[in-house]
């Protein structure tokens, strides 16, 4: 009778496990082999070339060239541009979610609001910089309007749509939008009962929001400013087509690389790239483990 | 006037809904008392108008002579444990406990001592560093009432807190809610849809239906003596039968032809219908051979329906002439002889198991 | 609630939503406005509708669009299935695949794409379709991001494990259950996804523009830089079209467990 039974306890012979892991791998090849060529492969191929110099030998010149001025300033300005509208749009974009969600406003205005949001978050390029232009251009509608009926006129106060900061406040078009949507979960997440608990252990609202709920939703607001930054790191649609040139940003450089002028370097290009790519890199580590710590909380 | 006094309560949402009505009772201190009912019955409503979450439409609440109608929650001193525990998930089962002493800016040294004090009440001493993730659906809830304790709030409240939970953790558990609740001698405002709970654990029961209360009493009281229908019917199982009246002041009508006592006068003409409550635990097999007793004073004849054995009990059903069937348990022992399906029996009950019933 | 009321709280809340519409609609009604100043009145817009490349250029962008849904969705959805289903712990690599779209900008994926595929001795740019098959991999790569989360969102919802055992307990291959079990339950989840990365698709110009192709994206950019108000209407005619597709995932969506989740690009 023990003998069955230990050949039971011991299970299956070794040799089939092994096996069937390796079938079930299989599954997944399709999708690795895409992503391989497609993101992995090009990128190991950017890796590759930006140490190479115009005629294909090795040199780490590229990299060197990087400590250039003006290609520094452009690094400083991508990331400045980008944490400012990944805070500010951050900001704005989880007030106007809270205020659809859970700011007593009537419950169509939280649809209407989802579902422009996601027209809205692809919004970009030359139409996005078009609307600024009529809106707030040196003869915009907007512009016009406070100088004739209100007598400011925005443009001789300093205002510059095709500045850093106009090109900021154009970026809040897609960066609001994309907060909103992204929030609108974790905001619904806040559950009900929590608010009624504080509550009644004698909290005010302030206090709730203080021990409660902003700490609950920190991971999360964190998270989604650092997509956020993502974001407008990688625009450069809008940027070309509003500024043209005259704010100084790491795609835009890079675009000027490639788009085959007489002095452009493509090794340069490509250094330039996985400048980007490190910085990238450390913001969606951080952003990972911001989502490991909330998907815990909110379980 | 008691404790906590709610007078003439009624609740009205926008829509017209009336979700409570005519609400009257008055809790004395360290009572515990339930509202039991069918979902929808008012029964949470009620308990969040004391909260504070709700606010009545009309009448007052009152607890230690102070009228907390218009009063904001979080000014009220009243601790609620509520459905889904709703523990704070940033905060440790420590800083959960200590979250409304926190509020009330106690000291931090006399906080961490009433926390480890309530640890010790509800038996987790030493988990305090754990978030409520890590704890079980039990552990989670026992943490929800001591963290209501802490504030040392005047009432108590709590919404079906074990609805949650397993059979046998909600059975440990209600015992410890009631001893804690005896201990410390709080009054207290628990809802619940299970009668057992209720039952079990009540000084007075609050029976409600569609937003008004059909009876409040002990819990012998509203069991043996449901003054309706509903409350009949929904507390333990019963057996209903359609008698004729013979005489309403002497209490006795017919069943089936057969004479019945009940065991109040009631309030009908003679000839007319009425319904007949019969618990089943004081229906009883008569055997031929066996003395008369009060116990089987009256007697109906019926077939075996179906016998059906649950371990520490046997369920028998049987069915009236007029197609009425009954069910009734009687303990099991080993020499039972239990009756053969369809065979004919006599049963007998005394006339204090049988009721008519108001409505 | 009392009707007419307002909390301190609540009149805050609104000055947020209606400082919010103003931002939004304010571009919008510009561009609009400019639109109508062509003469004769809404010729822009007649000019648009009329014009052959307006629709060729749309026509090739939602065809490139279409292509690129089926070709993801046939990726992507097997692969959550198989990960959910049996390989859980491929997970995080696959998550961080889908994460990869959003690390590395547009330009550089074109950059990167050119470098190999353009070049000796894989010279896809020269072969007919060449780069239109690069177009379509850089969009699914695009749209993983998307699609993935819909999709894994939608599977969460329901319970594969019992329904893949009863599937094959009635004789039922891997195929089939995915095509004719999985994948209709999937419906909101995959439309959610499709219109998103059709959303994507049309409006994108960067990698559109370097592979030199003829999509709507690069249309945009062309009449923009060349003529008045045709731009103008332009922009209102796809952002109300895009309006309309989103308002239809919503009304498509609206009832199912799985939330419809829409964002967005640069």
């Amino acid at each position: 009778m023990t003998a069955p039974a230990q050949t039971l306890i011991q299970g299956a012979p070794k040799a089939r496990p092994g096996r069937r892991r390796w079938a079930t791998l299989l599954g997944l090849v399709p999708f690795f082999l895409a992503a391989f060529l497609f993101m992995l492969l090009p990128m190991a191929f950017l890796v590759a070339g930006s140490f190479q110099d115009v005629n294909g030998n090795l040199t780490t010149q590229n990299y060197a060239d990087l400590s250039q001025n003006f290609i520094v300033d452009a690094y400083i300005t991508s990331i400045r541009v980008s944490l400012a509208t990944a805070v500010a749009g951050g900001v704005f974009g989880f007030l106007l979610a809270y205020a659809v969600i859970l700011g007593g406003l009537p419950h169509f205005l939280r649809t209407a609001l989802m579902t422009f949001s996601g027209v809205a978050s692809n919004f970009a390029g030359i139409p996005l910089a078009l609307a600024f232009i009529f809106t707030l251009g040196h003869v915009g509608f907007l512009t016009l309007f406070l100088r004739d009926t209100l007598g400011i006129d925005i443009w001789a106060h300093g205002f510059n749509l095709y500045s850093e900061i106009g090109l900021d406040f154009t970026y809040m078009y897609f960066q609001f939008p994309l907060m909103v949507l992204i929030m609108a979960p974790a905001i619904d997440g806040l559950r009900q009962d929590w608010r009624e608990a504080s509550a009644n252990l004698g909290a005010t609202s302030g206090q709730y929001w203080r021990h409660i709920a902003l700490p609950i939703l920190t991971p999360t607001l964190l998270g989604t400013m650092i997509l956020l930054f993502g974001n407008s790191f990688g625009a450069q649609a809008t940027a070309y087509a509003l500024t043209a040139g005259q704010v100084n940003l790491v795609t835009l450089v890079i675009s000027d690389q490639m788009s085959g002028d007489v002095l452009h370097n493509v090794g340069l290009g490509y250094a330039l790239a996985v400048g980007m790519v490190a910085i990238m890199a450390v913001a969606i580590t951080l952003y990972t483990i911001l989502q490991r710590r909330s998907e815990r909380w909110l379980r | 006037m008691g404790f906590l006094d709610l007078t003439d309560v009624r609740k009205e949402f926008t829509g017209g809904t009336v979700a409570v009505e005519d609400f009257n009772l008055q809790a004395e201190k360290g009572e515990f008392v339930s509202f039991l009912g069918p979902s929808g019955c008012g029964k949470t409503t009620t308990l969040r108008m004391i909260a504070g979450f709700e606010r009545p439409t009309s009448g007052t609440i009152t607890i230690q002579g102070a009228d907390v109608t218009d009063r904001a929650p979080n000014q009220r001193n009243v601790g609620m444990v509520f459905q889904s525990y709703a523990l704070f998930p940033n905060m440790t089962v420590a800083g959960n406990i200590g979250f409304g002493l926190r509020i009330r800016k106690r000291p931090a040294d006399q906080i961490k001592k009433r926390v480890g004090e309530l640890l010790e009440l509800i038996n987790l001493s030493g988990r305090g560093d754990r978030y409520p993730w890590q704890l079980s659906g039990g552990q989670q809830q026992r943490v929800a009432l001591a963290r209501a304790l802490a504030i040392e709030p005047q009432v108590l409240l709590l919404d079906e807190p074990l609805s949650a939970l397993d059979a046998k953790i909600r059975v440990q558990l209600r015992e410890q809610i009631r001893a804690i609740q005896r201990q410390l001698g709080i009054t207290t405002i628990y809802v619940t849809h299970d009668q057992e709970e209720a039952l079990s654990l009540s000084d007075r029961i609050v029976v409600m239906s569609e937003g008004r209360i059909e009876q409040i009493g002990t819990p012998a009281e509203i069991y043996n003596f449901p003054a309706t229908t509903f409350v009949a019917k929904f507390v333990g199982s019963l057996n209903v039968v359609t008698a004729k009246t013979v005489d309403g002041a002497a209490g006795t009508v017919t069943v089936d032809d057969l004479p019945i006592r009940t065991f109040k006068p009631f309030q009908a003409a003679a000839g007319t219908e009425v319904v007949l409550a019969l618990r089943p635990e004081v229906v009883t097999i008569v055997r031929d051979g066996d003395a008369a007793s009060v116990r089987t004073a009256n007697r109906l004849h019926a077939t075996v329906d179906e016998v059906t054995f649950l371990g520490s009990v046997v369920r028998t059903r049987v069915k009236l002439p007029g197609g009425t069937t009954l069910n009734f348990d009687t303990f099991n022992d080993p020499h039972l002889v239990v009756p053969a399906l369809g065979s004919p029996v006599t049963i007998g009950f005394p006339a204090e198991g049988c009721l008519v019933l108001a409505d | 609630m009392m009707r007419l009321r307002l909390t301190p709280a609540q009149v805050f809340w609104w000055i947020v939503f209606i400082l919010g519409v103003l931002y939004f609609f304010l571009p919008l009604l510009a561009t609009f406005l400019f639109s109508m100043r062509s003469q004769p009145l809404f010729s822009a817009y007649t000019d648009t509708l009329t014009r052959g490349d307006f629709w060729s250029s749309l026509g090739y962008s939602f065809v490139i669009g279409v292509i690129t849904i089926v070709i993801s969705v046939t990726l992507v959805m097997p692969t959550a299935f198989w990960v959910r289903l049996r390989v859980p712990r491929a997970r995080p690599f696959v998550e961080f695949v889908t994460l990869l779209p959003f690390v590395i900008p547009p330009v550089v994926i074109v950059f990167g794409l050119l470098s190999i595929y353009a070049n000796k001795p894989i010279s896809l740019t020269t072969v007919p379709y060449g780069s239109d098959l690069l177009l379509v991999g850089a969009y699914t790569m695009l749209s993983l991001p998307y699609m993935y989360r819909s999709i894994d969102a939608g599977l969460r919802a329901i319970d594969i494990n019992t329904l893949t055992e009863a599937a094959q307990s009635m004789g039922a291959g891997w195929t089939r259950i995915l095509v004719q079990i999985i994948l209709p339950n999937l419906r909101v989840s995959i439309l959610s996804g499709a219109f998103l990365t059709l959303a994507i698709v049309v409006g994108e110009f960067t990698i559109a523009a370097y592979l030199a192709r003829p999509a709507f994206g690069p249309f945009i950019a062309l009449i923009g830089r060349n003529e008045a108000y045709t731009p103008a209407a332009v922009s209102i005619v796809s952002f109300g079209l895009t309006w309309l597709a989103m308002g239809l995932i919503a009304f498509l969506g609206r009832g199912s467990r799985t939330r419809v989740r829409v964002a967005g690009a640069h």
